[in-house]
């Protein structure tokens, strides 16, 4: 029985972002009682345990990197860890914050601040694999309770967490919802996003925005051509794939083909 | 089986005699623009006056002239969903005191269903998921509950859209498998017949007078008028040799050509009143005290339907579609002697780029000359 050994340990660390994937732990309820049963939190600011430097058995990381300090904070929290799971949209592709990797930031610096001095950061935002390895990745802006609890679950009986990757309209057939592309000719990109969102927003008569990153084998450009046909522009299609997961290769690659004028250049 | 006539205005007196009977109605009703299947309490839930416009990747629900309730030809689903679900538990395992596993099967639970509105294709396709799940020898037991309480109440098709291809599918608009009871839309009314002893036993309960020659030649009429609606074909009729010769093509230039354009999403699959593919996981507690097993609808479409041996067979669209679609006409009837397309146009119409699986088969099946 489980409860026989030293329970594993358990950090969530955060970097450049809103915050939001560490409620996926907040908002468990019950779970997150029985997962304290089941292991030990080390290091989760957020639930107000404080140990950034100890070393731990599952690492989850949320956000970008952004800054100087982040990297070698990653570097040092890789070397600590036994397994590294990146939680959420920056973690995993740079976040909505990696739009700056297309625009001079230092531009975009000065439209905001009135001395851009004070302000140490990269001019890009990277996912955390860019700069260290990462064992699995869970995507998802934000990610939900289910997806870390499968990991976690997944992790105590000793087996890689498997992430499936199939489109999302997969789940909007298995609910039964009336398809909004085919029906109302909505921009969804739920055909090659990748499901886990239990396809919330075609649920909510809103096409899906890609939140959850690129699925398996995604024709990002028999999709983008079928946008244009609904009326899109090559902008307005680039912009579809160059949002919250811009860095995930697949949609940067898409959203520069699509792409004929240099959109974010402030 | 003699026919009677059901007035319009009379139809609430089928759903409270079936609910009577014990039975949970199913029937058609508009959600989210378009027709679905859903509980169906009053007659009035019915699409009164409204027509299905469909083309390749597009539907839309457009009103007409008459005040029918079953003038359009069909929507996303029909029965498929309430016999094979689209995510069901198997079983359940959990530890006892001595720690030992005990195992335990899941059985149907819901009511016994009246689907009100089955088509002659939803109830060809139903006669091929029946192989499947329960003249198969490994017996689905849900679906077997599920299928041998259910009482059908169908429709003869007196529309069809323009992606219906059921005439040369070889498998309507005239339905014709079994049913309990089986409406033919008129005037005013429905021409009834019944199919079984739990239908007549159902009709007993209406208000009925006898069909005229007038309402059963209409009838007739508005069928033969939804045959004439067609205009796609599936090549060679959808028989063995359709499927003989797409095997001769399976390097043809057009599987590329088609997985250019293909998404690899799985609505095809999904739509597909045949399909059956699906896939099993455990969900263990987080407590790891006990575990559900889940089966779900899966696709050829997906990384995971062709991965075996620690290798995906399939790694990318070309090969996956090919699949899809060669089982679909041809080593289908390797297994089941049968085609495994009904010609219900689903497929072309819920696909959002509009891959019509007619054109692709034509291309590819050149020497295919209509007869
Ligand atoms: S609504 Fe979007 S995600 Fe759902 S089936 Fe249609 S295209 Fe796919
Ligand atoms: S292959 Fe397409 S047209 Fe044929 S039965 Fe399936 S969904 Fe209908
Ligand atoms: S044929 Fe259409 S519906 Fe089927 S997987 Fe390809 S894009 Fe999706």
């Amino acid at each position: 029985m489980l409860q026989d050994y030293p329970k594993p340990t358990l950090a969530v660390y955060k970097f450049t972002s809103c915050d939001g994937c560490q409620l996926a732990f907040l908002n468990a309820g019950v779970a997150l009682l029985e997962l304290t049963n089941l292991i030990t939190i080390i290091h989760f600011a957020e639930a107000g345990f404080v140990a950034p430097t100890q070393a731990v058995d599952i690492a989850f990381v949320e956000g970008s990197i952004s800054t100087l300090d982040e990297i070698t904070r990653i570097q040092q929290i890789r070397a600590q860890s036994n397994y590294l799971i990146t939680i959420g949209a920056c973690a995993t592709a740079g976040g909505i914050q990696a739009l700056r990797n297309f625009a001079g930031s230092n531009n975009w610096l000065k439209d905001i601040y009135a001395t851009s001095d004070t302000i140490d950061s990269l001019k890009t935002s990277y996912p955390i694999s860019h700069y260290v390895k990462v064992d699995t990745e869970l995507w998802g802006c934000p990610v939900n309770t289910a997806q870390v609890m499968v990991a976690i679950r997944s992790l105590l009986f000793n087996a890689a967490p498997q992430v499936k990757r199939d489109s999302v309209c997969m789940d909007c057939k298995r609910r039964g919802r009336v398809c909004i592309l085919v029906s109302q000719q909505q921009s969804c990109m739920g055909p090659v996003t990748q499901t886990g969102c239990g396809s919330l927003c075609p649920g909510l008569n809103r096409a899906c925005y890609g939140c959850y990153g690129p699925s398996e084998n995604p024709n990002t450009q028999s999709l983008g051509a079928a946008f244009k046909k609904l009326g899109l522009s090559d902008v307005d299609v680039a912009r579809q794939f160059h949002h919250i997961n811009n860095q995930a290769p697949a949609f940067h690659q898409a959203g520069n083909r699509f792409k004929t004028i240099p959109i974010w250049v402030a | 089986m003699k026919k009677t006539f059901l007035k319009h205005e009379h139809f609430q007196q089928l759903l409270d005699a079936l609910k009577e009977a014990g039975f949970a109605c199913i029937g058609p009703q508009v959600r989210d623009g378009a027709i679905i299947y859903d509980t169906l309490t009053t007659s009035t839930q019915l699409p009164w006056g409204l027509r299905d416009f469909q083309e390749p990747g597009s539907y839309r629900l457009e009103k007409t002239a008459e005040y029918k309730a079953f003038s359009w030809a069909n929507g996303p689903q029909a029965l498929k969903p309430y016999l094979f679900k689209a995510e069901e538990t198997l079983w359940r395992v959990k530890r006892d005191e001595a720690g030992k596993f005990i195992f335990e099967a899941e059985y149907a639970k819901a009511p016994a269903i009246a689907f009100i509105g089955a088509r002659a294709c939803d109830l060809a396709a139903l006669a091929i998921q029946d192989k499947v799940f329960i003249e198969a020898k490994q017996i689905d037991i849900r679906y077997q509950q599920r299928r041998e309480s259910l009482l059908i109440i169908a429709v003869n098709c007196t529309y069809a859209s323009k992606n219906c291809f059921c005439v040369s599918a070889g498998t309507g608009p005239k339905v014709n498998h079994a049913y309990d009871l089986v409406l033919t839309e008129v005037d005013q009314g429905f021409v009834v017949q019944s199919g079984s002893e739990r239908g007549a036993a159902i009709l007993a309960k209406l208000t009925l007078t006898p069909a005229s020659l007038l309402q059963i030649q209409q009838g007739a009429l508005e069928i033969q008028q939804a045959a004439n609606m067609q205009s796609k074909k599936i090549p060679f009729n959808n028989t063995r040799a359709l499927g003989l010769a797409l095997m001769n093509k399976l390097d043809h230039p057009r599987w590329l050509d088609v997985a250019e354009r293909c998404l690899s999403c799985g609505n095809c699959t999904l739509v597909c009143p045949t399909c059956f593919c699906h896939s099993e996981r455990d969900k263990p507690s987080l407590e790891a005290t006990s575990s559900e097993h889940v089966r779900e609808w899966d696709s050829c479409f997906t990384k995971g339907h062709s991965y075996i041996t620690g290798k995906v067979i399939r790694p990318d669209t070309q090969s996956r579609y090919r699949q899809w679609l060669t089982h679909k006409v041809a080593t289908w009837f390797e297994q089941f002697d049968v085609s495994g397309c009904v010609g219900c146009g689903r497929c072309i119409t819920w696909c959002p780029v509009g891959i019509d699986l007619t054109e692709e088969l034509s291309a590819m099946v050149e020497d295919f000359h209509e007869t």
